[in-house]
C-alpha cells in the first residue's frame, strides 16, 4: 500500500494531533504583551486592520498587536485545530454560522460582565447582530461590520428593452415581469441569475414569503412550511421560465461573472460586493432596496464581530483590544476603506459615500425589515447539505416541494443532535 | 602416531581453526544484525510515528465521538451503526468503485501509447514521451481548472468541437448524468504517461528471440501480440492495475477541486474520500469520519489481497 493510503486514511487523526503552530507568544518582556489578532480578508480590509493595529499601540503602548491572516477557505480549519490544541489567537473575527458552535464548546470568552463593568453601550450596534453573538444570555462579540443584500441591475440592459429601473416599490410581480422582458436569448442575456446560494437569494425570498429558515427556539426547520417552500418556488419558477440561466449553465460560469459581464440583467447580492461592481469596466450597475414578496419587505443581515479566545493569557489586554476593536474610532477606520459597512451607529454616512456614483444608501434604508441570518449551534452540520439539497431543488424536472420536505427531514435530525 | 592420529590432530587443528573463524563470524553476524537495525531505524521510526501511530489512533478515534476542540468520548460501535445506516455512503462507495474500476479502461490505452512510442525508428520519441508524461507531473489543481474550462457547458473547447460537426454538447462537469464519466476521462488523461513508462519498460524487457522464434512457427503480429507481449508484459500490468485501484479509491482532489457546494452534480460524484472530508473538516463530525476512512482501509486491503490472489491466474513472470 502506498504511503499516500496511510496519509489520507490517516488525515482527521493527525490534524487533531497537531497542535496549531502559531500560539500567542505570551511571554510578557518588560511588561510589553503581544496579542494575536486573526481575520481572512487582507485584500479589502489588510490596511485598516493594520492601522487599527497601530492606532491600538500608540494609545496602550504595553500592548502589541500581531496580525495574523489566514484566507477565508482555511481560516476555520486552522482555527479549529488551533483551538483544539489550545493555542488560538487572542482575538479574532467570528460569523453567525460558527458563533454557536465555538461559544457552546466553550471556546470563547464570555464578556457580559467587562461590557458592564466598563458601560460599553451595546445599543450603538444593530440589535440584531449583538444577538447574533449572545448566547443562552451571555454576550461573546462586539459587532465589528454587517451586510444586507440588494438588487443589482444592469442600466444599459434596463435601457435597451426600456423597462423602468427597480426601486423601493417593487414587488415580486415587478421583478418577474422585468425579467421576462429583458431577456434576450439571441444575445444570451437573462433577466435574472436564480442560483442557489442562501444568503444572497433564497433566504431573502423565503423571509418575504412569509416563511422561516429555522425556528426560534432552534429546535425546528422551516422548509416543510408552505410559505417557506413558496420562497423557494419563486426562484425556481423564473428558471422554470428560462429568464436565468439553468444552475449547471451558472456552476460553469460565476453568475457574479456573468452579472459583470452584462450576460445578467439583475442579480441579487450582498453590500459586500459593491467594490467589486464599482470597479468593472464597462459595467453600468446601480443598486435597490429587495422587492416586496407576499408578505412584505426582507433582507438577510448578517455582520462579523471580534471575540476572545478562552485560554488567552491575557485576558485582560485581550478586552481592552476588543473594546477598540469596537470603536467609534476603529469603525471610522473601517468605513473610510469602503470596504464593509461599520457596525457602530452613525458611521453608515461614510460608507455610502466612499462609493458615491452607487446607491449604496439602499442598503441602509433597508434596515428596518432586517431578518438575522438563520443559525443554531451546529449551523455547519445542516447548513452544509442544506445548499446541496435547494441546488437539486432548482435543477431540471426536480419537485421543489419534495425536495425541501425531504430536506426538513435531515435538517430536523440534525437539530435533534444539538446539546 | 598412525596416520590416521595425524589426520585427527590435523582435522582437530582444522575444525578449532574453522570453528574459531565460524566464532569470529558469528559476531560479525552479531554486529551486521545490530548494524541492519540500525540502518533502518529511521524508516522504521518514520513509519511508526507518521504512518503506523495515526493509523492506531484513527481507529481509536473511530469509536468515540468528538466535540470541536478534541475531547473524545467512547460511544463503541454507534459510528459504524450511522455509517452502514447512511444512504449517502452506500453512493459515495459505489461512486469509488466506479471511478477504480473505469480507470482501469486507462490501461489498454496506455498499452497502446507505450508500443507507439516503443516503435523502432520513431522520430522525435523523447518530445512524445514528454508530452505524455507531463500531465503526470502537473498539479492536480491546474489540471483541475484547465479541464474546467474545456468542459465548460457555454464557451468550452469540446463543446465547440462538438458544435462544428452539430451536437449541442451539455456543461459535462455540472450535469449529474455526465460528470462522473468525464472526470474518469481526466483521470485516464492524467494517468496514461506513468503507466505507459511502465509499459515501455516492460516491453523492452521482453527478448527479440522469442518474437523470432514466434515468427518461425508462423505467428502473424497480431498472434505475436497476444501469445509473446501479453503474457510477458502482465507483470506490468499487474502493477499498474493494483495502483490504479488504489488510486481510483483514493479520488479525492479532483472531486474537490470540480464538485464545490452549489454544482448540481455533487451529490452524485461524491467518493468516499471526499465524503469523508466533508464529515470531518466541513461539518465537524471526526469520529464519524475516522470510522469511514477505517471502513475504506479495509476494503482498500482486501481488494488488494483479492488481486494478489488473483494474478496467479493469468500473471506470468518471465
Amino acid at each position: 500500500m502506498t504511503g499516500k493510503t496511510w496519509a489520507l486514511v490517516c488525515a482527521g487523526a493527525l490534524v487533531a494531533g497537531l497542535a496549531g503552530c502559531s500560539s500567542s507568544d505570551g511571554g510578557a518582556s518588560g511588561g510589553k504583551v503581544t496579542l494575536t489578532y486573526a481575520y481572512w480578508d487582507n485584500e479589502n480590509q489588510g490596511a485598516a486592520m493594520t492601522k487599527i493595529a497601530q492606532e491600538f499601540t500608540r494609545t496602550h503602548p504595553n500592548i502589541e498587536v500581531k496580525l495574523q491572516f489566514t484566507p477565508n477557505k482555511e481560516y476555520w480549519t486552522k482555527l479549529q485545530t488551533a483551538a483544539a490544541g489550545g493555542t488560538a489567537p487572542d482575538v479574532f473575527w467570528m460569523n453567525g454560522p460558527r458563533i454557536g458552535l465555538y461559544a457552546s464548546q466553550g471556546a470563547l470568552l464570555p464578556i457580559s460582565d467587562q461590557v458592564a463593568r466598563d458601560k460599553v453601550d451595546m445599543g450603538k450596534y444593530p440589535k440584531s447582530l449583538v444577538d447574533l453573538y449572545t448566547l443562552d444570555g451571555k454576550r461573546y462579540g462586539i459587532p465589528k461590520d454587517f451586510d444586507t443584500i440588494g438588487l443589482w441591475y444592469n442600466k444599459d440592459l434596463f435601457d435597451a428593452a426600456k423597462v423602468k429601473y427597480p426601486d423601493a416599490s417593487w414587488t415580486w410581480d415587478d421583478v418577474r415581469a422585468a425579467a421576462k422582458r429583458l431577456t434576450d436569448p439571441a444575445k444570451g442575456v437573462h433577466g435574472i441569475g436564480a442560483m442557489a446560494w442562501p444568503q444572497e437569494l433564497y433566504y431573502n425570498t423565503i423571509f418575504q414569503a412569509g416563511g422561516y429558515v429555522i425556528s426560534d427556539d432552534k429546535k425546528k426547520s422551516g422548509y416543510d412550511d408552505p410559505a417557506t417552500i413558496e420562497g423557494l418556488r419563486f426562484w425556481k419558477d423564473l428558471l422554470d421560465q428560462k429568464v436565468s440561466p439553468t444552475v449547471q449553465q451558472m456552476t460553469d460560469n460565476d453568475p457574479i461573472e456573468m452579472f459583470k459581464s452584462g450576460k445578467l440583467a439583475m442579480w441579487y447580492d450582498g453590500s459586500y460586493d459593491a467594490p467589486q461592481y464599482a470597479r468593472t469596466e464597462g459595467l453600468d450597475a446601480d443598486v435597490a432596496p429587495l422587492p416586496a414578496g407576499p408578505k412584505g419587505k426582507a433582507t438577510v443581515i448578517h455582520g462579523l464581530a471580534n471575540v476572545i479566545y478562552a485560554k488567552t493569557e491575557h485576558p485582560r489586554e485581550a478586552w481592552e483590544f476588543l473594546k477598540f476593536l469596537g470603536s467609534e474610532q476603529a469603525n471610522k477606520i473601517q468605513a473610510e476603506s469602503g470596504a464593509v459597512i461599520p457596525a457602530y451607529e452613525g458611521l453608515q454616512d461614510s460608507w455610502v459615500k466612499s462609493m458615491p456614483e452607487l446607491n449604496l444608501r439602499a442598503f441602509i434604508d433597508q434596515l428596518p425589515d432586517a431578518r438575522p441570518y438563520p443559525v443554531s449551534k451546529n449551523t455547519a452540520a445542516w447548513s452544509a447539505p442544506e445548499v446541496d439539497a435547494i441546488t437539486k431543488a432548482f435543477s431540471d424536472g426536480q419537485d421543489v416541494e419534495a425536495v425541501a420536505k425531504q430536506f426538513a427531514a435531515t435538517m430536523n435530525a440534525a437539530l435533534s443532535q444539538e446539546k | 602416531m598412525s596416520a590416521g592420529e595425524v589426520g585427527t590432530v590435523e582435522r582437530a587443528a582444522v575444525t578449532g581453526r574453522v570453528a574459531a573463524r565460524r566464532a569470529r563470524r558469528r559476531g560479525l553476524r552479531d554486529r551486521e544484525w545490530l548494524w541492519g537495525y540500525a540502518m533502518i531505524a529511521p524508516l522504521v521510526l518514520g513509519l511508526g510515528v507518521f504512518y503506523l501511530w495515526p493509523v492506531a489512533q484513527s481507529v481509536y478515534y473511530s469509536f468515540t465521538e468528538w466535540t470541536l476542540f478534541g475531547d473524545a468520548t467512547w460511544v463503541g460501535l454507534r459510528n459504524y451503526e450511522r455509517l452502514f445506516a447512511d444512504p449517502a455512503n452506500a453512493k459515495a462507495l459505489k461512486n469509488t468503485f466506479l471511478y477504480g474500476g473505469l480507470s482501469l479502461l486507462g490501461i489498454p490505452l496506455s498499452i497502446g501509447v507505450a508500443a507507439l512510442l516503443s516503435t523502432r525508428g520513431l522520430k522525435l520519441v523523447s518530445f512524445y514521451r514528454t508530452l505524455y508524461f507531463l500531465p503526470v507531473v502537473t498539479m492536480p489543481a491546474a489540471v483541475a481548472m484547465i479541464w474546467s474550462w474545456l468542459y465548460n457547458g457555454d464557451y468550452g473547447l469540446i463543446n465547440y468541437l462538438l458544435s462544428l460537426v452539430g451536437i449541442r454538447g451539455t456543461s459535462w462537469i455540472a450535469n449529474p448524468s455526465t460528470a462522473l464519466y468525464a472526470i474518469v476521462a481526466v483521470g485516464i488523461w492524467t494517468q496514461i504517461g506513468y503507466n505507459a513508462v511502465i509499459f515501455m519498460a516492460g516491453l523492452q524487457s521482453i527478448p527479440d528471440q522469442l518474437y523470432e522464434a514466434a515468427a518461425l512457427d508462423g505467428a502473424g503480429r497480431v498472434r505475436q501480440f497476444f501469445k509473446v507481449t501479453l503474457p510477458l508484459l502482465s507483470p506490468s500490468v499487474f502493477f499498474v492495475s493494483v495502483l490504479g485501484v488504489i488510486n481510483g479509491l483514493q479520488m479525492f482532489d479532483l472531486i474537490y477541486l470540480l464538485f464545490r457546494r452549489g454544482n448540481p452534480a455533487r451529490e452524485e460524484t461524491q467518493t468516499v474520500v471526499s465524503l469523508f472530508f466533508t464529515r470531518a473538516f466541513e461539518e465537524g463530525a471526526k469520529g464519524y469520519a475516522a470510522a469511514m476512512a477505517v471502513v475504506l482501509m479495509v476494503i482498500t486491503l482486501a481488494l488488494t489481497v483479492v488481486q494478489f490472489r488473483m494474478q496467479k491466474r493469468w500473471v506470468h513472470y518471465a
